[in-house]
């Protein structure tokens, strides 16, 4: 079967119901009335009103509790794509990948119980990391709630740290007005993850149905104002500054202010540093692109952190993995800080000039206000520092002369042969840093990686997503021989659904990144990090998945070139370096300035 | 910003939702802040919560809270005050022998002078309820202590601003939003 035929499958024909509601809507009109209503179950109402906000695919895994929603996305699956996972985590996570490719909600279905517990995960990773998911859970009937009933767990109470809204829905007349404002608030200002659970009776239970989106919510305000005064204040500060440094965070691709940012950074000549999570919103051959901050970022940006006169962050929050110590990160600076999020200004580093706002209106805003520079010898310092990074570091990683395939030399073949058109998936480890530093971007939402919860697992489901999301963009998964294997099951939803996605397995038979710790701070005491794996390629073929794995040097490029060729899934081992380190690293509880080259 | 550690009282508005106490608790106890005491009630507004809440730490800390508070999405509003800036009550009632009543005059006198009330008098017991400060409250309980506390309870702090609290422009204002 061809993927892209499964991927782009478009609704095709409506039913008999939904004709029936054109004549009720023409009726109705004709009417002058408000709305117009239906009479079905609480589930088709769930099917309903996903529809009525877009949404064309989503993840999740059947069980008791949800299966009058099931029943009618059984109705409904010439409309809606429903993805069988392997694992409810691995649901989430997809619906991560998905929603971190495209800008659009990501959504999951699991039922009562452990179903929703197994969500948790990936709810919490979307928190974190500002990633808009709607997850819909099953629950038991109502009359059962608080008897200890089979597959009855408090999932409103679970994951109410973890949701940025959480709500449960015992009565079907609800579910309308509760989605929408689901899909309302997991979208607007700050993004993030919103569960809905819904009782089995509800589900079952008939109603008249009509549907509303959400605009506003009275206590919520998803945007701040932006302050007129701030942004001038931030203006004279950047074009008075002498040695300015922008760190810019997701914010910049969430607020889809990409244009706005480069514009701004072009304009007064900024060298601009990105947090994990704001990699490929400028291309990474921008010339104003001096690296990524933090504990395995460059060192350029990192030490000169410690040297700007005015740091300008956007859309960021200031992460401790960012920041190394708070006590000797920046002071000499004065600090600027965009964002949509009040609770994040002064949260970490006191901030000197606030800008609340949506990161796209406040950058349009401040480009008329800025002064055009270039800051020619402030950038030679970024330059000479890169310089001895090379030396020190990239060169070893991306050109080795020792017997063992390095990490970075996969990457760099990654790079080659897709121009850095494609979109990287990492997973979590010495791997994600090494992807991080080397992958090349040259559009915007191509870098997929759990950064602020740093899950292990997180890439192979979220490649699926990210794939199903964007069907015409290469989608390469980076992942180390840990992580692969915690939610390694997802190669059957690949192989159900012939997601053309491509796997590169970076294999040190090692937890690299615990190991590193242990040889750096533990005295090279490998407590349970070794990994005796097994014949990964043969699980991969077990899948009908094409496979190969790599052991030498001189195989790399060839196997790299022939996965990306390839039409459909494919899974790349590479034997790497078993005992490799990356650097440079900010040791924990260290300055940014004093970052190990070696 | 002090570092100092304060006693503050903290007010939230917000919709009257059934996982809200979760949530806005859930927030101290991430940070592993006490909470003194915490009070929900309805509000000077119609179908809006208020909610007071006790917490001893710095403001430093406190205006972080009070962030993460507002970052909810049902809470309409949150402040932080001090005792200075703010009218407060806390109440109590204590439940006392009734014999007690009989042997002197020693409780009657400690009564009158907190300016307690007996709220009822039975065969067995009898109890007493008294309004005010923290610290009046204090005395009398360790006054009332060496007769005999059959039990005690005390609620949470209610209080109000000296300074107008802007709430009901702000829902206008996001009504008409």
């Amino acid at each position: 079967m061809n993927s892209n035929q499964i991927l782009k499958n478009k609704p095709t024909s409506n039913t008999n119901r939904m004709k029936t509601t054109q004549t009720i809507q023409n009726k109705t009109q004709a009417q002058k009335s408000t709305q117009t209503t239906e009479r079905i179950s609480g589930s088709e109402a769930v099917i309903r009103c996903l529809l009525a906000e877009g949404v064309d695919i989503l993840y999740g895994y059947p069980g008791g509790a949800i299966m009058p929603v099931y029943d009618e996305l059984y109705k409904y699956q010439d409309q809606l794509h429903h993805v069988l996972t392997r694992h409810e985590q691995g649901a989430t996570h997809a619906a991560q990948g998905y929603a971190r490719i495209s800008g659009k909600v990501g959504v999951c279905l699991a039922t009562s119980g452990p179903g929703a517990t197994n969500l948790i995960t990936g709810i919490a990773d979307a928190q974190i990391d500002s990633t808009p998911l709607v997850c819909i859970t099953g629950q038991v009937g109502s009359h059962l709630l608080g008897s200890d009933a089979f597959q009855e767990t408090d999932i409103v109470g679970i994951s109410t740290p973890v949701t940025k809204w959480n709500h449960q829905v015992t009565k079907a007349s609800q579910i309308p007005e509760v989605l929408a404002k689901a899909f309302y608030i997991a979208r607007s200002g700050r993004p993030g993850p919103v569960l809905v659970d819904i009782t089995k009776d509800a589900q079952f239970e008939e109603f008249d149905f009509s549907y509303k989106k959400c605009k506003t919510i009275r206590s919520y305000k998803p945007v701040p104002e932006t302050n007129l005064n701030a942004l001038l204040e931030a203006a004279e500060l950047i074009n008075n500054a002498k040695k300015p440094l922008v760190v810019w965070g997701q914010g910049v691709i969430l607020g889809k202010a990409e244009a706005e940012f480069k514009a701004v950074i072009e304009k007064a000549g900024l060298p601009a540093a990105w947090t994990i999570l704001g990699a490929s919103a400028i291309p990474s051959t921008h010339p104003l692109n001096v690296g990524m901050v933090g504990m395995h970022g460059n060192y350029a940006p990192n030490v000169l952190t410690n040297e700007c006169d005015v740091l300008i962050a956007i859309g960021m929050r200031f992460d401790d993995r960012v920041t190394g110590n708070l006590e000797s990160y920046a002071k000499q600076a004065k600090v600027i800080h965009f964002d949509i999020d009040p609770a994040e200004i002064d949260k970490n580093v006191k901030t000197d000039v606030a800008v609340l706002g949506d990161s796209k209106d406040s950058l349009k805003n401040l480009l008329p206000l800025l002064n055009p520079n270039s800051h020619i010898e402030w950038h030679q310092k970024f330059k000479d520092l890169y310089a001895l990074e090379y030396e020190k570091v990239i060169q070893d990683d991306l050109h080795p002369t020792k017997v063992g395939i390095t990490m970075g030399e996969v990457l760099k073949e990654i790079n080659i042969k897709t121009n850095g058109d494609a979109a990287i998936v990492s997973d979590v480890g010495q791997h994600q840093m090494i992807t991080c530093r080397y992958a090349n971007y040259n559009q915007s939402k191509s870098n997929i990686t759990s950064g602020g919860l740093g899950t292990m697992g997180f890439a192979l489901p979220a490649a699926i997503g990210a794939k199903m999301g964007a069907p015409d963009r290469e989608v390469v998964a980076v992942i180390g021989d840990g992580g692969y294997q915690m939610t390694i099951q997802e190669l059957g939803t690949i192989f159900q659904q012939q997601v053309p996605v491509k796997i590169v397995v970076l294999n040190n038979e090692f937890l690299g990144m615990v190991r590193q710790w242990q040889q750096l701070f533990f005295d090279k005491r490998y407590a349970s990090t070794e990994m005796v794996n097994p014949d990964f390629v043969v699980i991969a073929k077990g899948y009908d998945i094409k496979a190969q794995k790599v052991v030498d040097r001189k195989d790399l490029k060839a196997a790299v070139n022939e996965m990306i060729d390839h039409d459909g899934p494919y899974f790349l081992e590479v034997r790497v370096e078993k005992e490799a380190n990356v650097f440079p690293m900010i040791p924990t509880g260290a300055s940014v300035s004093d970052m190990r080259l070696e | 910003m002090s570092e100092q550690n304060t006693l503050y009282t903290v007010t939230i508005y917000t919709e009257n939702n059934i996982g809200l106490l979760n949530r806005i608790s859930g927030i101290f106890q991430r940070r592993h802040i006490n909470v003194e005491s915490i009070n929900s009630s309805v509000s000077e507004i119609e179908n809006v919560t208020k909610w007071i809440m006790v917490v001893n730490l710095s403001e430093v800390r406190m205006k972080k809270i009070i962030g993460q508070i507002e970052k909810q999405v049902e809470v309409i509003k949150a402040y932080y005050h001090t005792e200075a800036e703010t009218i407060y009550q806390e109440s109590c009632i204590f439940k006392m022998k009734s014999s007690l009543l009989f042997d002197g005059k020693q409780i009657q006198l400690i009564i009158n002078e907190n300016k307690a009330q007996i709220v009822t008098v039975e065969a067995e017991f009898f109890v007493i309820e008294k309004s005010g400060k923290k610290e009046e409250i204090d005395r009398l309980y360790r006054e009332l202590s060496p007769f005999g506390i059959m039990q005690f309870t005390r609620a949470g702090r209610i209080a109000v601003t000296k300074d107008e609290m802007k709430i009901s422009t702000l829902l206008q204002e996001l009504q008409h939003h």
